[in-house]
């Protein structure tokens, strides 16, 4: 009698013990070696860099509702483009699912304690902020002008701006994406719960474990490069100066090996995201798993042999040129099997529609389109004349905020519950992720039509004729900012006054929602045991 | 702290995310060779540009492979060869449960002979370099033939032999701590982890060198 009633007193003090009230103060947040908390970290601090890119971004499209330009001196607006683009892609697309949701997830999702080596983790992320750091400092004290590739040899020879400590930054923070590679793939070799099979890991770890085979095969090589890049500009020794027999064409083969790899990067999380999201909330497993496993894989093994694509008019050779034309193409096979396997998975489920799976939706339709246009640039022809031209822009922006951030932000509201133990308004989320969607169409869909229409990228001022569908662009940007703030104010409310989560409010399958909401610190109270299949939803549930 | 009564019964330099020491032995092996893969691909960046410029400048590349000097090249892969001897002597004595004299006595020697590389290196190669004006963008008075490419040349033999001389320096750090472990009786047969994958790194580095000795010192027909 007496030990039942124990029970009783002991079960609600064990759970309101979590991973966030366990130790207060900032000690215990900037010296935690716990995963989640890491995330948390990086969560804080990327949405930070998220703002600041984002802040470039719309001042950009400000400008652009004048044909000659509203706002800056075209010196100013070249700095505009470069931060907009070095932050948004080594600041933020970079880290964004892999370093917060990878880092939150992986443990709680194969059944470990933490990552394998949770003091790697935490200077991971010391290396990140000091990147930053630098980064936002040489934007602050003048910012740089050479467009996020760093192209020598005007970024070597040229630039009067701050490219050496932006290139520290980058070279930085680079080995925080090594070192969170590094930690990733012993994790999920080394650190499994029993019965967690290879085959019965949930699609997002896959995925996880492709980009980190990227991070650890990529990175290295855009740091010496712009290891290479910084020396010849300090010391005035040129590796890519053709005076001394350089080629700057090396830089851009050595660029391209790590930044088109990184394109997925940015893209293979979220699409293990959108594969978490499409079985949640179609209450079906996944159709073809295999399938979308292996096609996360051969899309990382594939990235390494695509670069020279992004140099098909810059003086390679045609023969080159025809090559990586065909490689090129391949990229889309994986990539369709993925959008088909979850086309099919959505096939006769029984769907629901709060805020995660709109952006799932989101997701599909806009990484679509873009990975289509993608094609029309792998096409030898057809990218002599769209090179170079807002078509390029509208692509990548597809697949980068349509893919990647709408991932991101599906990934946030589907794991939030568990992250804080905390509800958000779902009809503010639902309205969030629909104003996300017409701003970002807005914005981005003109864009297709200028850039085929001819207007190039990265100019200041364009002619008069195209203004109409410059102004529809900018107007969407200022939706699409509104569109992420107001998540930014509910999710920061909810944190204090949002009602308790419980362990798994969307019912979903996965070891994550089988602990506490917010968990331990140690994730679980014993390391479960597992004995059935990823997405293992009730199959009556599949016919309604 | 809790984590660590729970845990009291394994053995010293058991990490609480563990189930047991044999899988943290496993993941610290695995993660090192990971981190090793990173650092081919780092240097391996460096060794393409390399060959991609030989090949384009044979002629110049191979006068500037006689600026260098191959007796003290050929002494430091000596000296480097050996140390990896003497840092898998410490391993085994850790392995094999030998006292900790013994183990700090190998370490200690692994990181003279380190010391001695980087020494010699120091001394008589790029302070030599300094003096005869060939450190280019420091103190470059080359006026021989084909100037550009010899340019070229030593800074690649620069960055390739400063960057690992820079893994060199990371290593006596490491090599430091570990005879500071020992001597605070951290391993044992049991458990010997930092060593090995310590011994793991050593290893690579050394192996760099034995690629960078022929690409920069022996090309040209100059034996």
């Amino acid at each position: 009698m007496s030990t039942a009633i124990a029970e009783i007193h002991e079960t609600p003090a064990e759970s309101s013990v979590n991973y966030l009230n366990v130790t207060y103060g900032i000690k215990s947040w900037l010296l935690t070696l716990d995963h989640k908390r890491i995330g948390l970290l990086y969560l804080g601090s990327i949405t930070l860099m998220f703002f600041v890119g984002g802040m470039a971004a719309v001042l950009m499209r400000l400008h652009l509702v004048e044909p000659q330009g509203a706002l800056f001196e075209p010196e100013t607006y070249n700095k505009m483009f470069s931060t907009h683009g070095i932050i948004m892609v080594f600041f933020f697309l970079v880290p964004s699912i892999p370093a917060t949701l990878g880092n939150f997830l992986i443990p709680l999702m194969i059944g470990a304690r933490d990552v394998a080596f949770p003091r790697l983790n935490l200077m991971s992320w010391y290396l990140y902020i000091t990147g930053a750091a630098f980064a936002l400092f040489a934007t602050l004290s003048g910012g740089v002008d050479t467009g996020w590739t760093f192209y020598p040899p005007y970024s070597s020879t040229y630039s009067q701006t701050h490219v050496v400590i932006v290139a520290l930054g980058v070279f930085i923070a680079g080995f925080s994406s090594i070192l969170t590679g590094v930690n990733f793939i012993v994790t999920i070799h080394k650190m499994r719960a029993p019965g967690m099979t290879w085959f019965r890991l949930p699609l997002f770890i896959w995925a996880m474990y492709a980009t980190s085979l990227i991070f650890v095969l990529g990175t290295p090589v855009i740091a010496i490069t712009l290891f290479l890049l910084g020396m010849e500009r300090i010391l005035h020794v040129g590796i890519f100066d053709p005076a001394v027999g350089g080629d700057p064409l090396l830089f851009q083969h050595l660029f391209w090996f790590y930044s088109h790899p990184a394109v997925y990067i940015m893209i293979l999380p979220g699409m293990g995201v959108i594969s978490e999201l499409i079985t949640a909330f179609s209450r079906k497993k996944i159709f073809g798993y295999a399938f979308v496993a292996f096609s996360s894989l051969s899309i990382a093994v594939i990235s390494f042999i695509v670069w020279g694509h992004h140099m098909f008019v810059t003086g390679q050779s045609i023969y080159a040129g025809l090559v990586f034309s065909v490689l090129s193409f391949l990229v889309a096979i994986p990539s369709a099997v993925k959008v088909f396997n979850w086309t099919a998975t959505l096939y006769k489920g029984s769907i629901s529609y709060e805020a995660p799976m709109l952006y799932a939706l989101g997701f599909i339709g806009l990484f679509t389109i873009g990975g289509l246009t993608g094609l029309f640039l792998a096409a030898l022809a057809t990218d002599v004349h769209l090179n170079g031209t807002y078509f390029i822009v509208a692509h990548f922006h597809y697949v980068m905020v349509g893919g990647a951030v709408m991932a991101y932000m599906g990934g946030l509201h589907f794991w939030w519950p568990k992250i804080t133990g905390r509800l958000y308004p779902d009809l503010w989320a639902r309205i969030a992720a629909a104003i996300i969607f017409i701003g970002f169409n807005l914005t981005f869909f003109p864009q297709f039509v200028l850039g085929y229409l001819g207007m190039p990228r990265r100019y200041a001022i364009y002619p008069a004729e195209f203004q109409v569908l410059n102004v529809m662009s900018s107007a969407g940007a200022s939706i699409l900012g509104i569109g992420y703030i107001i998540p930014l104010i509910y999710f920061m409310w909810s944190m204090r006054y949002g009602p308790p989560a419980g362990p798994n409010p969307w019912g979903a399958k996965g070891l994550e929602w089988t602990t506490q909401s917010p968990p331990l610190t140690e994730n679980f109270e014993t390391i479960p045991i597992v004995t059935e299949d990823a997405y293992n939803y009730p199959s009556e549930a599949a016919h309604g | 702290m809790a984590e660590l009564a729970t845990h009291g019964a394994h053995p010293q330099g058991f990490a609480h995310q563990f189930e047991d020491i044999e899988q943290q032995r496993d993941a610290g092996r695995l993660g090192m060779w990971v981190f090793l893969v990173t650092e081919i691909l780092f240097f391996g960046g460096m060794f393409t540009s390399y060959t991609i410029y030989r090949a384009l400048h044979l002629e110049s590349f191979i006068q500037g492979s006689h600026q260098l000097e191959v007796k003290f090249g050929a002494t430091n892969t000596a000296v480097l060869i050996f140390s990896s001897l003497t840092m898998a002597l410490a391993i085994r004595a850790a392995q094999t449960g030998k006292k900790k004299g013994q183990i700090i006595f190998w370490l200690v020697l692994t990181m003279l002979l380190g010391a001695l590389f980087v020494g010699l290196k120091l001394r008589f190669e790029w302070y030599r370099d300094y003096v005869d004006g060939i450190i280019p963008g420091v103190h470059w008075f080359y006026n021989g033939p084909h100037a550009p490419g010899v340019k070229m040349f030593m800074c690649f033999y620069f960055f390739m032999t400063g960057l690992h001389a820079i893994h060199m320096i990371v290593g006596l750090g490491i090599l430091a701590v570990l005879v500071s472990m020992t001597a605070r009786n951290k391993f044992s047969s049991e458990y010997y982890s930092p060593l090995e994958i310590s011994g793991l790194y050593w290893h690579f580095v050394d192996i760099v060198w034995i690629f960078l000795f022929p690409l920069l010192y022996l090309i040209g027909g100059r034996y």
